[in-house]
């Protein structure tokens, strides 16, 4: 929080450093409970001895259409990612609109659309829902709350030990420099698509191969480098990636070193980061090899036994830096 | 885009930093990298690690954000808060705090602040908004001034009554030739700045080399660049200005963007953070543009808050600025001083050095 205004900047809202302090410094302080206290993407439930994974997710997006997706898809793929890295199925959403004034009715067909399909692609029924419309210049659009809920048959997150693996299904970055490609004022004419898509599936398989995955949490917004970061956190182990390992598309590389964006920042809507025990890394890259979702999966670092509670790095050309959670939003260097 | 892998080699750059260690042997060297994407780069690939320690890379004073002082955010800020203007800005300016605020904190505040990616969105916005007096935030140096230039050209030729840059911009040549005037750093080589050489060419710093002896390579930005350029600067015998980055930067620069530049502004005194009044250092906009001049046009007082001051006053910004300390010295770094909450723009700025030191070395 700025103690000067005391208001709300953008910052607290990238998922990074702010987001995390104001989840910390206020809510939790204001709901806790043992339940919310572990922090996962999902809050597991034991009702009457059946474990349940329960979730929310409000979606904010400029612009609403973008290459590989829309706000409807991001709406349903975001919650069902986070109750499928909990290990559960995702079974039942909710969905919600807040709408502008004066938006097209066009529009919100096609998201509807697109959220009906995902919702088919991600094997769950929206089941109940709520519209709001607020007054034009009020609202951006559309905003779109999901919330969902599945069956957990799997234990996470498990211990982590040094000398685990740490994996990941494909290329970073994707998402986030595919919106900002579609925003005009960039100008930027590139062929890269958010890589949005429902983990649920590639998932169950990974858990099908290997009785020994710790962790598992999809790097959405604050990237890699925050996903990271959470898992370390006040742990009595590090994290080392191997720089040349992380798959980065030409594309993304390109733009990154044109505005000075460092990737292990920007946002994934298609990515999983699993922590499994070294002797079974191998078997789960070869069955993610096998799905759609996961062709591109490897591994990318591991649990170390120093330095505690940080992120680090091994550049490609042969150096060490920190990995950091990210602070505030990356903004395009000036020269 | 394919080129940016060979530039990141690790056998490259394995076999550059070998070579650099035994051309160094014997001898310390303290070299400044004058820009901020440097800075950026050489932490971010960890290259200070691929050095020997007899090779000590000094920040210089080339991050825009960081060298604008505090009296020009002071007056943006006024600016965002008058009645029917909007201030515009690079995104990095955002947080900078000035006296009394920052621009975020305005715009939190509910003022009209906003954040472009180019100069002609800023323009964009006072078409649009013909209602409202829209004032660009003109920072930046020889790299971006033609895009301000033709912003300004622009907006003449298309009559635009409402369209203001507060112009900031500010040369690097005479920054290198302050820090070298005064003597307080040991300097054996620079790293010069890559992109504003594209714009003023490799011939322009041949002063420094001549008059002052001292070694200089043009870098690129790139792990196997800013490598090869070291090379390079411990391998010279007699001082010279020698250009690693052949593939943008040409001896006399762009002549088209320079031309641009002279049309719209000259050259002035100019005020850095840190380095205080650097003669013909900065440029203002010319008479023939002067309507559209923010600082002569929309007229505000700028007053101090005095608690931000004192903090202000054990920020070392300015000597870090002038390559004579690193955060490391400096009280308020990770302490009073981080990126969620930076008291001097160092901290700030995604080019900045303490940024740099923060975000990705182990001492924080």
């Amino acid at each position: 929080m700025n103690t000067v205004t005391n208001k709300i900047s953008i910052g607290h809202g990238s998922g990074g450093k702010l987001t995390h302090n104001l989840i910390k410094n206020l809510f939790l302080e204001k709901f806790r409970n043992p339940i919310l206290e572990s922090l996962t993407d999902s809050a597991i439930l034991n009702i009457n001895g059946t474990r349940l994974a329960f979730t929310t997710d409000s979606h904010v997006i400029k612009p609403i259409f973008f290459p590989g997706g829309n706000i409807g898809k991001l709406a349903v793929n975001g919650t069902v990612n986070d109750l499928a890295v909990m290990g559960a199925k995702p079974l039942y959403i909710s969905c919600s609109y807040v709408i502008e004034e004066g938006f097209d009715y066009q529009s919100l067909e096609r998201i509807t659309q697109s959220i009906s399909q995902s919702a088919q692609d991600a094997e769950v029924c929206v089941v109940t829902g709520d519209t709001k419309v607020v007054e034009k210049g009020k609202g951006d659009k559309i905003f779109i709350n999901t919330s969902g809920i599945g069956l957990c048959n799997y234990s996470l997150p498990k211990d982590i030990e040094i000398g685990d693996k740490v994996l990941i299904n494909g290329s970073i970055g994707d998402h986030e420099i595919a919106i900002l490609s579609a925003r005009e004022e960039l100008g930027l004419n590139l062929k890269i698509e958010s890589d949005c898509a429902p983990l649920a599936d590639l998932i169950s398989q990974v858990l099908k191969s290997s009785e020994k995955i710790k962790f598992m949490r999809d790097p959405t917004r604050g990237g890699l480098a925050t996903t990271l970061n959470e898992i370390v956190e006040e742990k009595d182990f590090g994290i080392l990636l191997e720089e040349r390992d992380i798959l980065i598309r030409e594309e993304v590389k390109g733009i990154c070193s044109l505005l000075g964006f460092d990737p292990l920042y920007l946002a994934n809507e298609g990515k999983v980061v699993i922590v499994v025990a070294r002797e079974d890394a191998d078997q789960v890259i070869e069955t993610m090899h096998s799905h759609l979702l996961g062709r591109d999966a490897r591994i990318i670092g591991e649990v170390v036994d120093s330095p505690k509670g940080m992120v680090c790095l091994k550049t490609q050309v042969g150096g060490r830096r920190i990995v950091d959670m990210l602070v505030g939003t990356q903004v395009p260097r000036i020269c | 885009m394919k080129y940016l892998d060979e530039f990141y080699d690790r056998e490259i750059c394995g076999s550059l930093a070998a070579q650099i260690i035994k051309e160094s042997t014997g001898k310390r060297w303290t070299f400044m990298e004058v820009c901020g994407t440097h800075t950026m780069s050489i932490f971010r690939n960890g290259i200070k690690g691929l050095l020997p320690e007899n090779i000590k890379l000094v920040s210089g004073p080339g991050c825009p954000v960081c060298v604008t002082p505090n009296a020009q955010i002071d007056r943006t800020v006024e600016f965002a808060r008058l009645d029917k203007t909007c201030v515009v800005t690079f995104g990095d300016m955002m947080k900078v705090p000035g006296s009394s605020s920052s621009l975020e904190q305005e715009r939190a505040q509910g003022f009209d602040v906003r954040v472009v990616y180019s100069v002609s969105d800023a323009l964009k916005i006072a078409e649009q908004n013909p209602d409202k007096r829209v004032v660009f935030l003109g920072i930046g140096f020889e790299t971006t001034v033609p895009t301000v230039a033709a912003s300004l050209k622009d907006a003449k030729s298309k009559n635009l009554k409402n369209y203001f840059v507060l112009s900031c911009h500010k040369l690097i040549p005479p920054a290198i030739k302050a820090i070298l005037d005064s003597g307080e750093v040991k300097i054996d080589g620079f790293l010069l700045p890559g992109h504003v050489s594209t714009i003023i060419g490799r011939k322009t710093y041949g002063f420094i080399a001549e008059d002052y002896g001292i070694s200089c390579a043009v870098a690129g930005f790139e792990p196997v660049d800013i490598l090869q350029a070291i090379l390079c600067l411990v391998k010279q015998k007699t001082p010279q200005v020698e250009n690693c980055y052949k593939r943008a930067v040409k001896e006399d620069g762009n002549p088209v963007a320079k031309d641009l530049i002279d049309e719209v502004f000259e050259v002035s005194d100019s005020e850095w953070r840190g380095l205080g009044v650097i003669p013909d250092s900065g440029l203002r906009i010319r008479e023939g543009f002067s309507e559209f001049d923010a600082e002569k046009n929309i007229l505000v007082e700028i007053t101090l808050n005095s608690q931000l001051s004192t903090l202000n006053s054990q920020c070392i910004c300015g000597s870090i600025l002038r390559g004579i300390n690193t955060p490391l010295d400096c009280s308020l770094f990770g302490k009073g001083c981080t990126p969620e909450s930076p008291v001097g723009p160092c901290m700030v700025s995604s080019e900045g050095t303490c940024a740099a030191w923060y975000k990705y070395s182990s001492q924080n």
